[in-house]
């Protein structure tokens, strides 16, 4: 690329569409998507949020080192209450991870072209998401250099782990979708390292990319398979995506605690990770689209169909709370009405209360089209969202365990600090990752713009 | 080697040069062109049945995992549940199923594609480097049997190409 001149001869531009701004060619994109990475650096913005994360980041190494240390009475889990914030947060994440699996498989078979410019940075927020969640079912075992037990590998004690627990159901599930997210992820990077490493002046960075870019070449035999294989990974991945949070909901609904034991849980569970992912789909895409200056590429389109869709997914999780309360009282089970009961008026109440407003009506003002088109009102609702999602998973898992059948055996559970460290600590490796994400690769998938270029334009011409 | 400013160019200009008899070619592209790959002869992709293969090991090899500790191995007897009560085994095989599956998809994809191949002679030509930026080749490989040096040169020049250089091995 070094010695070659930049012409324009014969460019094709595309008028654009409500989701590409007008007037890119299939160079202007790659030349501007590349540019974050190879020729922009930091700023100083990049800066100040690489090190709060990375501070964040040494809190959970801390909180780690400790519990390792002293084991899990650091945290404030206790009998009855197993089951506390490790568990909440392995839900939170990993139902966070899923809108990006979602965005880059299920529309893709839904051909929706919108996908094209969030899909790329929306898969790497599922592969974090899921590397932060897979930390806390290990972290919550007390001693998780002992997790390869959860294996089915030949032991000398000819011991199986017992395949018909939902526990070690999720450790195939996670597993499976962590590696298949990953694999979606490369593949979908490849012809982008390929451009990446074409682009590159540094001789260091050549080698890098041109490493992993694999000698890809864009040949028409090549692309011929590659997207058989992205169809095939996007159909496999699709089932995936409702299985493993169907699996994560079996490991509440499979017990026989009232408040856990439902029905209903995979599909309100799989709604319900849908609806925070893709908040935290918005969240990243907003601020991202400021400073990078992508206003073209992530459109108000875009916003507005993410805003619907949490929308959707959200009253979906609102009905799902309405029919939780209604069968309680339809079945006549005196633990189930009791369990409703102390959710509603119980010592976490305030909880209750708090998830009903901001998981259930704040986000009612998505049906406003002027919230939906206004990034900063759609940030603002994404964290609320994101906050009852959160609430949701504590609820159920606190207010279930802490009374059960006999009064008895009931408990309070209360954080300690060490679990505010470790859950917060995710949060930084999350955005770690994440910074370190948009700096070393392409935040939009750069062929896939190139195709969209291409399809704008032919749909303009008469 | 021939460069295209266009992909409707780039299309036209590989079924000529099928249509001239030319077999050993390939074209290059900086996204996936419909129809392009049938154009320079290449038809079906074997990756389908892979996957399939794939998916099918997965997961009869799920299956029996699960169903040989609890039967034959380690068998124990839970709640009075039959040994083989095997809608418990179903979210492990169909998550075993996917992941063989997809875990064939990607490397079958590759190695179909005789990847990673970090040496090509295409790469010799500078202008290459824009293939995966915005310019578009049509490559007519020295083994093709109708292979010449001046008159594919002279039949790529027909093609109204932007440029025509010819590739070292």
């Amino acid at each position: 690329m070094a010695g070659i001149e930049p012409d324009n001869v014969g460019t094709l531009v595309s008028p654009g569409s409500d989701v590409l701004g007008p007037g890119h060619s299939y160079g202007s994109v790659t030349d501007k998507i590349s540019a974050i990475v190879l020729t922009r650096g930091t700023g100083n913005k990049y800066k100040v949020g690489f090190g709060v994360a990375v501070l964040l980041f040494i809190g959970l190494n801390m909180g780690i080192t400790v519990l390792m240390a002293y084991g899990v009475g650091v945290w404030g889990i206790n009998i009855p209450v197993g089951w506390g914030y490790a568990i909440t947060n392995f839900v939170w994440w990993i139902g966070i991870g899923h809108a990006g699996t979602l965005i880059s498989a299920f529309l893709l078979l839904m051909r929706q072209k919108w996908r094209t410019s969030i899909n790329r940075f929306a898969e790497a927020m599922t592969l974090f998401a899921v590397a932060c969640a897979g930390m806390f079912p290990l972290l919550h075992m007390g001693r998780p250099w002992l997790f390869y037990w959860l294996l089915p590998y030949p032991d000398t004690m000819g011991v199986w782990p017992q395949f018909r627990s939902p526990l070690v159901w999720d450790v195939f599930a996670v597993s499976t979708y962590a590696t298949v997210s990953l694999l979606f992820w490369y593949v979908g990077l490849i012809p982008d390292l390929a451009t990446l490493r074409d682009r590159a002046t540094k001789k260091f960075k050549q080698v890098i990319y041109g490493v992993f870019a694999l000698g890809w070449r864009g040949s028409a035999r090549h692309w011929k398979n590659y997207e058989m294989a992205g169809l095939l990974l996007a159909g496999l991945a699709t089932p995936l995506v409702v299985s493993v949070h169907t699996v994560v909901s079996f490991d509440f609904t499979i017990a026989v605690l009232p408040g856990w034991h439902s029905t209903i849980f995979p599909p309100y569970f799989v709604a319900g990770a849908i609806y925070s992912g893709f908040a935290m789909v918005i969240a990243l895409a907003v601020p991202l689209r400021k400073y990078y200056g992508l206003e073209d590429f992530l459109t108000i389109r875009h916003l507005d169909n993410m805003g619907k869709i949490m929308l959707a997914t959200g009253l979906i999780v609102a009905y799902s709370y309405v029919m939780e309360t209604f069968m309680a009282f339809y079945s006549g089970n005196k633990f189930d009405i009791y369990m409703i009961m102390n959710r509603m008026t119980g010592p976490y109440a305030v909880i209750y209360w708090v998830l009903i407003a901001v998981n259930l009506v704040i986000p009612q003002l998505l049906w406003s089209a002027r919230i939906r088109r206004n990034p900063l009102y759609l940030f603002l609702m994404s964290f609320s969202v994101q906050t009852g999602m959160w609430l949701e998973r504590y609820m159920i898992i606190v207010t279930s365990l802490h009374r059960d059948f006999v009064p008895s055996s009931w408990g309070m559970f209360a954080p300690t600090r060490w679990d505010w460290i470790v859950f917060l600590g995710t949060i930084g490796f999350f955005f770690t990752l994440f910074y370190l994400f948009i700096r070393f690769l392409p935040m939009i998938s750069i062929f896939e713009m190139r195709d969209l270029v291409h399809k704008t334009a032919e749909e303009a011409r008469p | 080697m021939a460069e295209f400013i266009s992909a409707e160019e780039l299309l036209e200009a590989s079924q000529r040069a099928s249509e001239a008899g030319y077999r050993k070619m390939d074209a290059y592209s900086p996204f996936p062109i419909e129809g392009l790959s049938e154009a320079v002869g290449f038809y079906k992709s074997k990756l389908p049945l892979l996957v399939f293969c794939g998916g099918l090991f997965g997961c009869c090899g799920g299956f029996f995992l699960q169903w040989w500790p609890n039967v034959i191995g380690y068998p124990q007897n839970i709640g009075g549940k039959p040994w083989d009560s095997w809608p418990a085994f179903i979210p492990i095989t169909f998550e075993l199923t996917i992941l063989c599956a997809a875990l064939s998809a990607t490397f079958g994809m590759i190695a179909l594609n005789r990847l990673p191949s970090p040496y090509h002679p295409a790469f010799n030509v500078e202008r290459f480097a824009l293939a995966s930026k915005d310019r578009f080749f049509l490559m007519i490989e020295a083994e093709d049997p109708m292979f010449d040096l001046e008159r594919t040169r002279q039949f790529l020049n027909e093609l109204n190409p932007r440029e025509v250089s010819e590739v070292e091995s």
